[in-house]
């Protein structure tokens, strides 16, 4: 919990630097966590027991969602993610990152006993619908994340060694045919990785800029509030999904340190709670939530550094923007129940 | 319920050894992390350091004042000021073509600024601003300023600009600047001095502009700006402010050179005018002049198609580019070189038949007065500038011997001038004939060369440089048009020494005779007797005449009958006063016909207002071109002026 809120605080430094000083960026993300929080401890104050019953429902609930997304979202650069409800702007595929390994965790816990291949080949089938869904979008980030999310699920239910063997080795023979499935702008994003000088201007701006403002960061920074990458306009997205390459010009690789280790010690505390957990259900979702949460850490600070191509993927507790972060505080609330509830599952 | 927990606690078991694997996963992919971070922030920190800053800081440069041109008493001949210029920057501009129309509504843009803009644009790169008008008046800025806001990428600037404010006076000393191009920067480079010229877009492109570009140029400042990723300057960290350019004090005097150039008229010719004791050079006259403010700013097509296919050369830089045969001119050098060699010394003297003969040829070689001059000593032959004298000396001389002394005058080689662009002229030489036409020397050859004829070819400059050694017996003084420099920050001044180039030993006897000879010519029976008239100083002088068209054997030359431009060269050298000069000059006016007349008058109004301060007396007209048919006739009062 400590690690937690030491990250929000430093979160809201980090905007503040990356917002150009401006409170109201603050103030909205302040609102955010507010919500965040508000719907984490109600999230924490829901049994397990409930959230498993819950589990098919949501599912169902966001598959609809996706399909309808599919036929009347909105779109917007080039991406039809959103569902106009009206009243409100959704994004149903955030929805499916709690929901998918909710139903995958129920599932499992559902089967008495070993699971059997056969349950695999269902559990694959119910993390493949959404998944195509939000490829379709289309957003490929979201969609590995929810795959990870699942698969997350699937090897702590215990996937057999050899599957995943062959699995990922067919994976790789495979990426040719991934590739021809990918749209023009990501394999340009993964072209990029590679050699980001190709397009300096364009695409591969973001990441050039990104790993200057870390490099010139060195090992303990430029300080707060004086990374000239940032404050000077060179870094795009800073606020978003870029902020981490902010917090790295400021605070340095002492700064990183800090961080990975706060990260560290919060995924070691969930997989904690995981291991501690009293019925499969539970033990599934803790595991997956915190892996998840691993994921797009590292996802982040991969693509921000330059070793993973770049998807639209925030840093967890430290971005700006609403909807993530409430997904974020839901996962941390489950785990709270889940962690609380331990002993009463027990007896 | 055994069974069922063995199988519980199998399945915890079974489930840690899962997380642990995945704990393991998230571990080792942070450390992937951190490596990461160790390389991009410890081990290549300086790299991405310096490109960080590269980002952030931009040097801007700050462009110094050029150096003023000032004459000796302080006229300004080159100064700068600010003007309002429009610029656009193209790379900032969405849609160039419809921007300068609307601009065009607002404020005038003629299509020679939108030929100028284009030129400045293929010059430049995209993300500088370039002008689509200049010297904007204070109104069009105003207009221009409350609508600035529909115009992004177009923004008032104001720029130094360079003005000559005696326009067409001495355009060919001070020269002029342009923009700067690529065999400039190409030069620049090589000097090492392209640091120097970032922001500044002139350079010196002729006369004084360009030898003394380094002075006047100044040092350019530097201004560390911080920007951000628009370009935008934020603020500034640092500045090192330019250093303005040192200006030059010269020894002419703009108005003895607008006394020179006003006696020129409409004629076209050169003239050089030097004090021989010192090498200064007191005026510069290459006629017609041009406008150097119409190539500050990049000339336009038709100015310049107009100055560049006019017949009368205006571009040329006659002192230093013009090359004339000296004719008679050449006559004192020739009568030195015979003396020095112990040839013609007195008291001898020819009987002048009015013409000369080679040996064992029939070929006449004529003197300009075709009945002759009677009996004629070394000084008598310089001052009835006795042809046949000089053809018999020359031949006695020799080619070789003749052209080795002369050479020490300056002819057949560069002056070294503070202008650049100086051609050496020509001493023929039989090797040099070898070389050039694979012929022979003819002995005939050597005849005419005595007389300033034939292959010969001097400049004016090398001619008046020639005078100045003979008035200053011998003593050759590297001329200069330049003899102070001030500092442009300090004030203070630094003189340019006068450097002796050459000590050529001379007998002063000889030298006498030279020089009297030369001085009678502006005395009554002189060819030049109208010269001197009423001086009041003694002016020894000599009167040429250079062929522009080969006269054949037999053939009368008849000045009239002729096509203007192919009428004679009239040529004058003079120094002054005599016994002691302090100004030597030669004059070159072209197709002017007869030195004395056309070139001697000039020589004297400069000469008067040098050495007296008086002005020349206000004439009606300047004799026009094409001279009226009888104005060369009712010009010549006596024989002994109409020269040669």
């Amino acid at each position: 919990m400590a690690c937690l809120f030491f990250s929000l605080l430093l979160s809201l430094f980090v905007l503040y630097s990356a917002s150009g000083e401006d409170f109201s960026r603050i103030y909205a993300q302040g609102i955010n966590v507010t919500v965040a929080l508000g719907v984490m401890w109600l999230a924490a104050n829901i049994s397990p027991l409930n959230l498993e019953r819950a589990a098919r429902p949501l599912y169902v609930l966001g598959l609809l969602l996706l399909i309808s997304v599919a036929l009347f979202g909105t779109i917007s650069h080039g991406a039809r993610r959103w569902l106009n409800l009206g009243f409100m702007q959704i994004q149903p595929s955030e929805l499916m990152r709690i929901a998918v390994p909710m139903m995958l965790a129920w599932y499992f816990a559902s089967r008495e006993g070993k699971p059997s291949p056969s349950n695999f080949v269902v559990g694959g089938v119910l993390l493949a619908i959404p998944v195509a869904l939000i490829m379709k979008q289309p957003d490929l980030g979201t969609s590995l994340l929810i795959t990870s999310s699942g698969f997350y699920v699937l090897f702590l239910a215990g996937l057999s060694w050899r599957f995943l063997l062959v699995a990922s080795i067919s994976l790789l023979a495979l990426m040719p045919v991934f590739w021809t499935l990918l749209h023009d702008y990501q394999r340009k994003r993964i072209e990029i990785l590679f050699d980001p000088t190709q397009d300096p201007l364009g695409a591969g701006y973001h990441t050039i800029q990104a790993i200057i403002a870390i490099g010139s960061g060195g090992s303990a920074g430029k300080g707060w509030l004086n990374g000239t990458q940032t404050q000077l306009d060179f870094l795009p997205e800073r606020t978003t999904d870029f902020i981490f390459a902010v917090f790295s010009e400021e605070f340095g690789f002492l700064g990183n340190m800090l961080l990975l280790t706060l990260f560290s010690l919060i995924i070691a505390r969930g997989l904690v709670i995981a291991s501690q957990a009293q019925n499969t259900f539970s033990r599934l979702l803790a595991g997956s939530i915190t892996l998840n949460f691993f994921s797009y850490a590292f996802v982040n600070m991969g693509m921000v550094s330059g070793i993973l191509p770049v998807v639209g993927v925030p840093l967890p507790l430290i971005s700006y923007g609403g909807t993530s972060l409430v997904t974020l505080y839901l996962g941390f609330g489950i785990l709270m129940s889940i962690h609380t509830h331990k002993k009463l599952v027990a007896t | 319920m055994v069974a069922e927990l063995k199988n519980y606690i199998h399945e915890q078991y079974y489930f840690r050894l899962r997380l642990g694997v995945a704990g393991l996963l998230v571990l080792s992919l942070f450390a992937l992390l951190a490596s990461r971070f160790y390389y991009l922030q410890i081990i290549q920190y300086n790299h991405y350091q310096t490109l960080a800053e590269n980002n952030r800081i931009s040097l801007v440069p700050t462009i110094p004042n050029r150096g003023l041109i000032l004459d000796k008493n302080g006229v300004v001949l080159a100064h700068n000021f600010f003007v309002y210029t429009l610029e656009i920057t193209p790379a900032k501009v969405k849609n160039l073509e419809n921007t300068i129309t609307e601009l065009g509504q607002l404020i005038e843009v003629s299509t020679l600024d939108k030929k100028r803009f284009k030129k400045f644009r293929e010059q430049s790169h995209s993300f500088e601003s370039a002008p689509i008008r200049t010297h904007l008046n204070e109104i069009e800025a105003a207009k221009f300023a409350v609508n600035h806001y529909r115009f992004p990428g177009v923004e008032i600037k104001s720029r130094l600009f360079r003005h000559y404010p005696l326009g067409k006076l001495g355009s060919h000393m001070v020269g002029y600047i342009g923009r700067i191009n690529d065999k400039d920067i190409e030069n620049l480079k090589e000097d090492g001095v392209y640091s120097n010229y970032k922001g500044s877009d002139h350079i010196g492109k002729s006369g004084l502009e360009q030898f003394y570009e380094q002075q006047l140029h100044g040092v350019t400042g530097f201004q560390q700006v911080e920007i951000d990723a628009d370009g935008h300057a934020v603020r500034v960290l640092s500045s090192n402010a330019p250093v303005p350019g040192d200006n030059l004090i010269l020894s002419a005097d703009s108005k003895l050179q607008e006394i020179a150039e006003t006696a020129f008229g409409e004629r076209r010719g050169a003239m050089v005018a030097i004090n021989p004791k010192t090498g200064e050079v007191l005026t510069y006259v290459s006629q017609p002049t041009f406008n150097p403010n119409l190539f500050v700013d990049g000339i336009d097509t038709e100015n310049w198609k107009l100055l560049n296919e006019s017949l009368d050369k205006p571009l040329i830089n006659r002192p230093l580019r013009g090359i004339y045969p000296p004719g008679s001119t050449f006559k004192p050098f020739v009568a030195l070189a015979g003396l020095e060699a112990g040839k013609r010394n007195p008291p001898f003297a020819i009987q002048d038949p009015g013409f000369f003969m080679l040996p064992g040829s029939r070929h006449r070689y004529r003197d300009w007065k075709p009945s002759g001059h009677g009996i004629v000593d070394m000084q008598r032959a310089i001052t009835i500038s006795c042809d046949t004298f000089f053809y018999g000396l020359a031949m006695e001389l020799g080619i070789e011997r003749l052209t080795s002394f002369v050479r020490h005058f300056g002819f057949g080689r560069r002056s070294d001038i503070d202008i650049k662009g100086e051609i050496e002229g020509l001493l023929p030489t039989p090797e040099w004939k070898m070389r050039r036409y694979k012929q022979p020397w003819y002995p005939g050859e050597t005849v005419i060369v005595g007389i300033g004829q034939g292959y010969t070819l001097t400049t004016p400059l090398q001619l008046a440089q020639a005078t100045a050694i003979l008035a200053n017996n011998g003593v050759a003084m590297k001329p200069h048009l330049v003899t102070k420099i001030q500092n442009g920050l300090t004030g203070k001044q630094e003189f340019i020494p006068s450097v002796v180039q050459d000590r050529i030993e001379l007998n002063p006897d000889n030298i006498e005779i030279v020089k009297r000879g030369m001085i009678d010519v502006t005395l009554p029976g002189g060819t030049a007797a109208s010269v001197g008239a009423n001086s009041g100083y003694s002016i020894a002088a000599k009167t040429g005449t250079a062929q522009v068209i080969g006269i054949k054997q037999n053939e009368k030359y008849n000045e009239h009958a002729i096509n203007e431009r192919h009428r004679d060269h009239a040529l004058f050298i003079a120094f002054a006063p005599a016994e002691d000069p302090t100004i030597a000059l030669a004059v070159i006016v072209e197709n002017g016909g007869h030195g004395g007349s056309a070139a001697g008058p000039i020589a004297r109004k400069v000469m008067d207002y040098y050495l007296l301060g008086k002005l020349p007396a206000v004439e009606p007209t300047i004799v026009a071109k094409p001279p009226p048919a009888n104005a060369t006739g009712t010009a010549i009062t006596t024989e002994e002026e109409f020269h040669d």
